[in-house]
């Protein structure tokens, strides 16, 4: 089927989500403005305007009451979803790269970037109860990363861990209640930077996808690699599939290299991988940058990725999508 | 310690100084002796003189001979004498100390041999170089080695698929391959940093040749082991001859020995003569220079910088090499003695270019070997094609020519014919157009057939084996255009009873963006490409001998397209060895676009493709001729079918074998993926149910549905319109 093409954007997609249901789409980009989307026919349904910067990252906790936006304008926010009223703000020294809820939806994270001679920091708030209480503002605790600092992280299941991406292509491994430090793994190329990180619906094992062409995806008890993906242009993000076992990865070629070759050079396509088998079954083309984002609907009913060239494409999957099996 | 009870000791010792054999230790710690007579050299073939005259002869030795060379030391010569009939005389041997190593060695270059007047011509050396000649003993002991079975280097000719291998080169790994069509190339050897430029196969496949900074290695057999080495610092080109016996190699930089007497010069495969030489002619067997030459780079006539390569031509039957003189002469040399022919070279004014016959059974005396050249127009001079023979450079046939701007020459490949592409120009120089002039060889007289064509010839390629050929062509005004539009024709021989059989246009497939010919090396297919271009990279497939239903019997041949594919960024095109497959690859050293390479079958469809970066060659590996005579050839041919049959069932076998491996690969990667699931989902569950947890409800699956039915009643009014 033809994809939607989302146009609610002017600069280029950072982060889409859907909720937990997968109706509605989120998607955030460098122009200040969040979107919010019906999955099923693309209309726009509302924005969410307040950041002075660059968004990066957004999360919607469970019920769909909340959503929590991080920026380049060092602050992360809380908002109402049915309203778009901004309920609380947090401010930081530096820009707020990754956001997510835990499980319960009572915490938050909040990757902050290395700058200014601030150090990267992950901290984890509580979600305020009470909008008006300053409180909530300190964090719970704050981790300090230590060599390379953490681009992307998330909550392992039950909050036993946060697991962090790193610039240098390490993963680590943290407590989830007090934040202690446990492990690195160098999982990619050194100095290859990591740039997303999801997790499998049951939050047991994540994939990893970084700018060394590779996908790779990791226990969460272990950092153990259990598959590797390998692609052959950087990599933006990667996603599993509910109901298929695959992965899709999305990337191409670097934004600044973009304007020196030739489209057909750029790979901008988004790949599908059977997740078991780590070979590659196809590829979406669509885009005319390199795919910034990649949100798989949690229904695995269709998929949708946001571009360096400023479209959402969200499309739904056809039934020979479903029908398809391995001959064995 | 006490002195009278060091005199005890002393009394006690009893073995003396002479009674320790110390020899062993004196050979083991022996230091070479002094190299002191480094500055000395001797003069053999010094006039005799009687003592009285020593004195003058000295200073004419000072100022005359040696005032070039340098100084000698005061009272560094020396002149033997012997007393002959009462008469002290002069052996003719004068020993000279120079006062440093370089004026001595120098003297050695520039004296030795040199004539003096006319009955004295000097034989000079250095001394340490005398000391060796000595110390050779007088029997000569001949050490037999060790007999080391050498593997057989045709081995991978036996393999039972009758498959064909590949190298591939990407970043600095050299991979040798077997082709499985479009399975994962099954991998022969593998090695990291095997060579320092780029590699290549002999032209029969013995030999994967690989090139370093320090010379040329040549690998082969079962288990890739050196076979040879050949030193030749900077070595940038190899070629050998058709029978792999000899191997040519070139350098830019000229060879530079040690200095003489140094240990390491000894070692070197170069002579004296060899030192400022930077082109070596090798006999591959015993790695041995058989000559040495120095060729500075030159031939090209755009860039005088550039290396014609190859330098050297070699005929079909290894027996003669030949190298042009730009508009001068061809050298022609005889192996293995490397002189050259009747002793001087063929001065052929102004000739442009040659080419050997590729067969040697041209001529009724096989020992003669045909070479055709081609000089242009000079002064009141028409340009002339000439075809002579070798060693007794006797013309065989010539052809003027006139209004020549260029010419090129092509064998067939069983050197029936040969055919010259000639460019000319009308009397105005403002167009240009071709003739091709077809020599028939093996025929009396060698007569020549014209074709005049109104269009100028890029490309021309025979049918190996036949009498076909295909040429591209474009409009002369089109040339240069970037979008040049080119015409793709086909001509044969036509044979017909009573008349003399004449070269025929058979086919001519018009505006294709082609410009590049690759005839299959079986014959019968054609590839035809866009190279060079920056923006297409078509290729199609010709059939000469399509089979359709309408049988023409006349026919010289029936050519269809049969395909045609595109191939982004390709830069190489090559035939495999069998004709069966065609690959093309971008090599990273034209432009860094989806650098790998792709092999498609003879009708252009892909069976595989792979990207790969820092990609940098793909060559086949070439096989020699077959060794199976005609008669059993045509037997092979009868039985086609029955093998046919056999090959069908095996290919189906080793799918089916293929697809079972990867089945069970893929099952065993389900159970391990299932396994683990399983391990890990048990121990979230435990871990849950510590918490006091029941587990988080899986979206999916604990989806609810709540049908709500929404009514809406619209309210129903009726309303009188008033009239």
């Amino acid at each position: 089927m033809r994809p939607f093409i989302l146009q609610g954007h002017t600069r280029p997609l950072t982060q889409i989500k859907y909720n937990h249901d997968g109706d509605l789409l989120f998607s955030c980009a460098k122009d200040l403005i969040i979107n919010v989307w019906f999955s099923h026919n693309g209309e726009r349904l509302g924005t969410y305007g307040g950041h002075t910067g660059a968004i990066w990252t957004c999360d919607i906790n469970k019920s769909t009451t909340l959503m929590a936006s991080g920026a380049a304008d060092n602050t992360m926010r809380l908002w109402d979803v049915k309203t778009g009223k901004c309920l609380y703000v947090w401010e930081f020294p530096t820009a707020v790269k990754r956001v997510e809820f835990n499980e319960e939806g009572n915490k938050l994270l909040a990757v902050t970037e290395e700058r200014m001679g601030f150090t990267g920091t992950i901290s984890v708030f509580h979600v305020p109860t009470d909008y008006s209480d300053e409180k909530f503002k300190n964090p719970i605790y704050v981790i300090k990363t230590r060599e390379s600092k953490a681009t992307v992280a998330g909550w392992s299941y039950l909050n036993k861990f946060i697991i962090a991406g790193h610039e240098n292509g390490s993963v680590s491994q943290y407590d989830g209640a007090t934040g202690e430090y446990i492990k690195t793994v160098q999982v990619h190329t050194a100095g290859s930077l990591i740039t997303d990180l999801q997790f499998s619906r049951d939050r047991t094992y994540f994939v990893t996808s970084c700018k060394d062409s590779t996908a790779k995806a990791l226990d969460v008890n272990t950092l153990e690699i259990i598959k590797c993906f390998t692609a052959d242009a950087p990599l933006n993000t990667a996603s599993f599939t509910p109901v298929q076992d695959f992965v899709v990865l999305g990337g191409g070629q670097e934004a600044r290299d973009v304007t020196t070759t030739a489209a057909r050079q750029g790979k901008f396509e988004a790949r599908f991988y059977h997740t078991i088998f780590e070979e590659e079954l196809g590829r979406v083309k669509g885009h005319f940058g390199p795919i910034n984002t990649i949100a798989v609907h949690p229904k695995g009913t269709g998929y949708a990725s946001g571009g360096e060239d400023g479209y959402v494409r969200l499309h739904a999957f056809d039934k020979n999508y479903f029908d398809f099996k391995y001959s064995l | 310690m006490s002195d009278t009870l060091v005199e005890e000791l002393k009394d006690k010792v009893v073995i003396t100084d002479e009674e320790v054999d110390v020899s062993d230790v004196e050979e083991k710690f022996r230091v070479p002796k002094p190299a002191g007579y480094d500055t000395i050299v001797v003069i053999q073939g010094a006039p005799v003189v009687d003592e009285s005259k020593k004195k003058d002869f000295f200073r004419f030795l000072t100022t005359r001979v040696f005032a070039k060379i340098g100084k000698v030391k005061e009272n560094g010569l020396y002149m033997p004498f012997n007393d002959v009939n009462g008469t002290s005389k002069s052996m003719g041997l004068v020993f000279a100390d120079f006062e440093n190593v370089d004026a001595a060695d120098l003297c050695v270059q520039e004296l030795d041999a040199k004539r003096i007047d006319k009955s004295h011509v000097f034989a000079v050396r250095k001394l340490n170089q005398l000391e060796k000649a000595f110390n050779t003993p007088e029997e000569f002991h001949f050490e037999e080695g060790e007999y080391h079975e050498r593997e057989h280097l045709r081995s991978w000719l036996a393999d039972y698929y009758g498959r064909d291998q590949f190298i591939s080169y990407a970043g600095n790994t050299v991979t040798v391959n077997w082709n499985r069509k479009s399975d994962v190339p099954e991998q022969v050897v593998s090695r990291e940093n095997w060579t320092e430029t780029y590699v290549q196969w002999s032209p029969l496949g013995t030999y994967l040749v690989s090139l370093h900074l320090r010379g040329i290695q040549l690998w082969g057999g079962a288990s890739w082991k050196m076979c040879a080495r050949f030193l030749h610092p900077y070595v940038k080109f190899v070629d050998f001859s058709p029978s792999e016996k000899y191997l040519v190699s070139y350098s830019y930089e000229v060879v530079k020995l040690p200095p003489i007497g140094h240990p390491a010069r000894e070692t070197m495969p170069f002579s004296d003569a060899d030192e400022g030489k930077n082109c070596f002619i090798w006999d591959v067997q015993s790695g041995r220079i058989l000559r040495s030459f120095k060729i500075a780079p030159g031939g090209d006539v755009k860039d005088p910088k550039k290396v014609v390569w190859p330098i050297f031509k070699w005929s079909a039957n290894d027996k003669y090499l030949a190298r042009m003189t730009p508009g001068q002469s061809i050298s022609v040399y005889e192996t293995p003695s490397m002189a050259l022919v009747d002793k001087k070279v063929m001065k052929i004014e102004g000739v442009q270019s040659f080419e050997w016959c590729p067969v040697d059974d041209v001529v009724a005396d096989k020992s003669e070997q045909l070479l055709a050249y081609w000089t242009p127009e000079l002064q009141n001079q028409p340009a002339r094609v000439a075809l002579v023979s070798i060693p007794s450079k006797a013309t065989v046939r010539t052809k003027n020519l006139f209004n020549v701007s260029d010419c090129k020459l092509y064998w067939q490949s069983h050197g029936d014919y040969m055919c010259v592409k000639v460019d000319r120009h009308t009397k105005t120089k403002k167009s240009t157009f071709s003739n091709l002039e077809i020599f028939r060889v093996r025929e009396k007289n060698t007569p020549v057939e014209v074709i005049d064509l109104k269009e100028v010839v890029l490309n021309f390629a025979w049918e190996p084996k036949s009498d076909r050929f295909a040429i591209f062509s474009a409009n002369d005004q089109s040339l240069g255009s970037p979008n040049l539009k080119t015409n793709l024709s086909f001509y044969g021989l036509e044979k017909k009873k009573n008349t003399p059989s004449v070269f025929r246009h058979i086919a001519t497939f018009e505006k294709k963006s082609l410009n590049s010919l690759f005839m299959n090396p079986k014959g019968r297919f054609l590839a035809a490409a866009t190279l060079g271009s920056s923006t297409q990279y078509d290729l199609e497939f010709y059939d000469m001998d399509f089979e359709s239903e309408k049988k023409e019997n006349e026919n010289l041949a029936n050519i269809q397209l049969i395909g045609s594919a595109e191939h982004f960024g390709m830069t190489d095109i090559e035939w495999d060895p069998s004709g069966r497959y065609l690959t093309t690859s971008s090599t990273i050293w034209r432009h860094k676009l989806e650098n790998g390479y792709r092999i498609c079958d003879f009708k252009g469809t892909t069976l595989r493709e792979e990207l790969v970066n820092d990609f940098k060659q793909f060559i086949w590996r070439p096989r020699p001729p077959s060794p199976l005579t005609k008669e059993e050839m045509k037997k092979v041919r009868k039985q086609l079918k029955e093998y046919n049959r056999l090959f069908d069932e095996e290919d189906i076998a080793e799918k089916s074998s293929a697809n079972r491996e990867l089945a069970a690969r893929r099952r065993r990667l389900i159970d391990d993926w299932e396994a683990y699931r399983q391990k890990v989902t048990a121990q979230v569950a435990e871990e849950r149910k510590a918490l006091g947890q029941t587990g988080v409800a899986d979206a999916a699956s604990a989806e609810e549905v709540i049908e709500e039915t929404i009514e809406e009643v619209v309210s129903e009014e009726i309303i009188p319109v008033d009239e």
